[in-house]
């Protein structure tokens, strides 16, 4: 009979092996999410400023920042964002995925390019949109300007009014491609036989996608949604660099006035308290989807 | 009939698809003429007679001379290199074996710990920043690479779990039972026959890790404030703005060089990143 | 070489009970076949002596030895697996040669075992591909070769033959039973398939639901069944059952259902006598009926034909006796055809009543 040593006899109870390939895992969890949630909480309590352990204040800062119009503002924009840019992500992206779940020549090298906005790094494309929406260079005023669809100069980022919808188009570009090839990995599951059955049955091309194609890709569509949505919803890299919050704070995000008040001008615990209002409604979304997921595993 | 079918790909097919393309890769070759720009004719407004958004006379490299020559470009380039290859290393070791854990074994807690990575996989990065900051202070390691490479497996291991164990799961029990009753224990069954039937999962999760590593900002903004510890990122937003002044032609040229790596790694590795994108995604 | 021994081995998964008190003695050298339908335990018991499964009472001992508590890896066993299991990122000589790596062997005895099992299993040309470059059959060879390398105490199979087409299952089940003939080690086989069972086991062990129904010689278990799921799960086509009532009628004993009267033949009247007046179930083999002569009387029923399948060795009839469906093998030489009125004997010395309720023999 082999000998083994102590150490992997003990290793072969399940519950000690899987401790210890989790004891890992666990530690920097527990350190650097678990830890960190409990001390911001703890913080969002408190009145510490850079510097300042500060003390117990109870639910003052809420108070604070839900009198707060800014805050009212950056809440507003973060809905508002969320929602409109899924919306149109999930419409293009899924219109891409349709485009590209067909055959053709180069399809690879298409769909290779196509991630390209999903891959590179986002402040760094962010900054050649930053360069393109710039008042006196923009190269969409030249074009509208060549096309005799504007006289004068479109303001891209300063126009109040028209920044937010500026910092959406990035994010709906940025956001479309990792749609199209989640979706198009969801489309390539369906059984091509199911659409000629379909078709057999007498189903247009519409009957086709929506009693057949749609169903089949709502699981993934779903989860691809959700997770979008988390993502959007915290987003901050995008307002960051464009704009910072302006023109006159009518772009904050709840990520980026929390980094203004928390980090900009050092009231940690207001900005905690900030960072901490997108809770309840991560909360949501995460507790859908793991009802929404366990569901789609039970059926 | 024919003929109206051709005209008809034309229009639903060639024509959306060119113009996805257009629109996802204008920006990419915006940035490249712009990095070869030279500075005359850069700053000429949008009405200016002479502005030539598509192409430049007189192309230079002025700019890129300047990011490499003035700037702290390379520093931040090795920072980050390092950062993100050590993240992505803790994050593989810890990811491979939890998600292992979590696919193979049974065990009491096992379910519920699944959960607890899954919702921090979800937990974005914003959330907690403002008291990461005050912990990275506090164990006295801000402003050192240490800060990002610690913090950044925070979001990869459960990416990399959460992935890991999509493909473990893939794997038939059998050959690991065949190994133990070959005379392997659970340990090694799992390193010499799971593991390596698990590489190409490995290498998805290694470059997506990668990627994301350098791809990261609000840690990296907030973590960091010297000049020569900073990522490319972080560096290029910040240094390259002075006050109000933005030298476009070295920013477009930081932000080319700058992600170029993960062009590189990404075109090496298309298949697996795809895999890795869309594994995530299922779940 | 080693005898098993499995008492009152108990499997509970939440909420099932997979295995109930079974009891099992394997001799040394011999090959015991586990047989029943899927879900009846015998993989689940396969895997316990394995050391893959935990047991929840009772004890498994190899030589005397308790190893409830024993890893896989101390067992000194070898397994073969349904899908073979073979590691795909290792060569056929990697494979073969893995267990004995684990098990610190030095280098020119790996290389001399698997050279040897290789030449037995003639697999020698196909030792440095890898397992997706092999057919269905080679990998089956390498899956014995994997085991037979490291000279096992016992060889455990489960459903080796499930995964090959059936003319490759005939000659493997050929082959596995000249190679247990020439090893001689204790192997312990599951199946479903019973001619799989009868054909390599030394002895059969017939499990339902988790228990133990038989354990027997192959013609044993053909000729004795115990109970009536032995004797409908041995043979092929099964066994037919037909409910009767026992009634007494000039000083024998009569088997009475619907279009049917029958006598007990006098060998079986004895013990049958008890159950006068119950109702019972008849159980006739396809093969022990054939057309009725004058002679056979007593032994003999009508039947009317529904459907007549000529397979060329024989004839099988589907017919009906009453309300009960009967299948008879008969000579390929006689003519039949659907809807006709037949009159079928039966061997007496080969007719079996069951209880109605307890299905045991009687």
């Amino acid at each position: 009979m082999a000998t083994r040593g102590p150490i992997s006899r003990a290793l072969e109870r399940e519950d000690t092996l899987a401790f210890w390939l989790l004891a890992p895992t666990l530690l920097i969890l527990t350190l650097f999410i678990a830890y960190p949630f409990v001390r911001g909480v703890w913080l969002s309590l408190s009145n510490s400023t850079v510097g300042e352990p500060g003390h117990f204040i109870g639910l003052a800062n809420f108070y604070k920042i839900f009198s707060d119009s800014i805050f009212r503002t950056a809440a507003y924009n973060t809905f508002v964002y969320t929602a409109i840019t899924t919306v149109f992500k999930l419409a293009l992206g899924l219109w891409l995925a349709l485009l590209l779940n067909r055959h053709f020549r180069g399809k690879s090298w298409v769909r290779a390019f196509i991630l390209l906005p999903f891959i590179i790094p986002t402040v760094l494309s962010t900054l050649a949109w930053k360069w393109m929406f710039d008042p006196t260079f923009s190269v969409f005023n030249w074009l509208f300007w060549k096309l005799h669809i504007i006289n004068s100069r479109i303001n891209w980022l300063g126009d109040p009014e028209l920044a937010m919808g500026s910092i959406m188009m990035v994010n709906v570009w940025r956001g479309v491609p990792f749609y199209a090839i989640s979706l198009l990995a969801g489309l390539q599951t369906i059984n091509p036989d199911l659409h000629e059955a379909a078709a057999i049955d007498g189903a247009n091309r519409f009957q086709r996608f929506w009693y057949v194609t749609w169903p089949l890709l709502l699981p993934v569509t779903m989860v691809v949604v959700l997770f979008s949505v988390i993502q959007t919803f915290a987003d901050f890299q995008l307002v960051y660099v464009l704009t910072g919050g302006g023109p006159a704070n009518a772009t904050h995000l709840f990520a980026t006035y929390a980094y203004q008040i928390g980090i900009g001008t050092g009231l940690l615990s207001e900005g905690a308290a900030i960072s901490l209002a997108m809770f309840p409604a991560l909360l949501l979304v995460v507790v859908f989807q793991l009802w929404y997921i366990r569901k789609v595993e039970n059926r | 009939m024919i003929e109206g079918a051709r005209w008809r790909k034309w229009l639903w097919f060639y024509l959306p698809l060119g113009a996805f393309i257009l629109a996802l890769l204008f920006p990419f070759y915006w940035m490249v003429v712009t990095t070869v720009r030279p500075d005359g004719e850069l700053y000429r407004p949008w009405n200016h007679p002479l502005y030539s958004p598509f192409w430049t006379s007189n192309p230079t490299f002025e700019h890129v001379k300047d990011l490499l020559q003035e700037t702290l470009f390379n520093t931040w380039m090795l920072n980050t290199m390092f950062i993100a290859l050590v993240a992505t290393l803790i994050s593989l070791f810890c990811g491979v074996i939890a998600g292992y854990a979590l696919a193979r074994l049974t065990f009491r807690w096992a379910g519920v710990l699944g959960t607890a990575i899954f919702v921090t996989y979800l937990v974005p990065q914003t959330l907690l920043f403002i008291p990461l900051a005050e912990i990275i202070r506090d164990y006295r390691i801000g402003d050192t690479p240490w800060a990002l490479i610690l913090t950044y497996p925070t979001f990869l291991i459960p990416f990399c779990t959460w992935l890991m164990m999509g493909y473990f799961k893939a794997i038939p029990r059998e050959l690991e039972e065949c190994a133990r009753i070959d005379g392997a224990a659970r340990w090694q069954a799992m390193v010499y026959i799971i593991f390596p039937i698990a590489v190409p999962g490995i290498l998805s999760a290694g470059i997506f890790a990668f990627t994301l590593s350098w791809n990261e900002f609000i840690y990296a903004l907030v973590f960091l404030s010297s000049p020569e510890q900073k990522t490319v990122p972080v560096g290029v937003t910040s240094e390259l703005i002075r006050g109000d002044v933005f030298f476009w032609g070295s920013l477009m040229a930081g932000a080319l060089i700058g992600s170029i790596p993960v062009a590189i790694v990404y075109s090496f590795f298309v298949e697996h990143y795809v895999a890795g994108m869309t594994g995530s995604v299922k779940g | 070489m080693a005898q098993v021994k499995l008492t009152n081995l108990n499997k509970k998964f939440d909420g099932t009970h997979a295995v109930k008190d079974v009891n099992l003695e394997i001799r040394d050298r011999e090959f015991v076949v586990l047989v029943g339908p899927s879900g009846c335990g015998k993989t689940t018991t396969l895997r316990m002596v394995a050391g893959l499964e935990e047991i929840s009472s009772g004890d498994i001992s190899i030589d005397g030895k308790v190893v409830n508590n024993l890893a896989p890896m101390d067992r000194d066993i070898a397994m073969v697996f349904q899908n073979y299991a073979l590691y795909p990122h290792m060569t056929v000589y990697d494979n073969m040669a893995f267990g004995l790596r684990m098990r610190k062997f030095e280098r020119p005895e790996i290389d001399r075992r698997v050279t040897h099992a290789a030449d037995v299993l003639g697999i020698q040309p196909l030792l440095e591909r890898r397992p997706r470059q092999l057919s269905g059959g080679q990998r089956q060879r390498v899956a014995l070769g994997r085991a037979i390398v490291r000279n096992p105490r016992v060889f455990l199979f489960d459903e080796p033959l499930s995964n090959l087409d059936a003319a490759l299952r005939v000659q493997m089940r050929v082959e596995l039973k000249r190679l247990h003939e020439r090893l001689e080690t204790t192997a312990i086989y599951v199946t479903h398939d019973q001619v799989e069972a009868m054909t390599l086991g030394d002895r059969v062990v017939v499990m339902k639901d988790g228990t133990v129904q038989q354990v027997g010689g192959p013609l044993e278990l053909y000729d004795r069944p115990a109970n009536r799921f032995v004797a409908g799960f041995i043979g092929s086509p099964a066994m037919n059952f037909i409910g009767a009532t026992l009634a007494e009628a000039n000083g024998s004993l009569w088997a009475e259902a619907q279009g049917l009267r029958v006598r007990v033949p006098p060998q079986k009247a004895e013990r049958l006598r008890r159950h006068a007046g119950q109702r019972v179930v008849m159980g006739l083999r396809p093969e022990t009926l054939r057309p009725a002569t004058a002679a056979d009387s007593d032994y003999a029923f009508d039947a009317t034909i529904d459907v007549v399948e000529p397979l060329g060795s024989e004839i099988l009839l589907d017919v009906r006796v009453g309300d009960s469906p009967v299948v008879a093998r008969v000579d390929p030489g006689l003519r039949f055809s659907a809807r006709e009125r037949v009159r079928l004997a039966f061997d007496p010395a080969r007719v079996h009543f069951f209880d109605a309720t307890s299905e045991a023999a009687i």
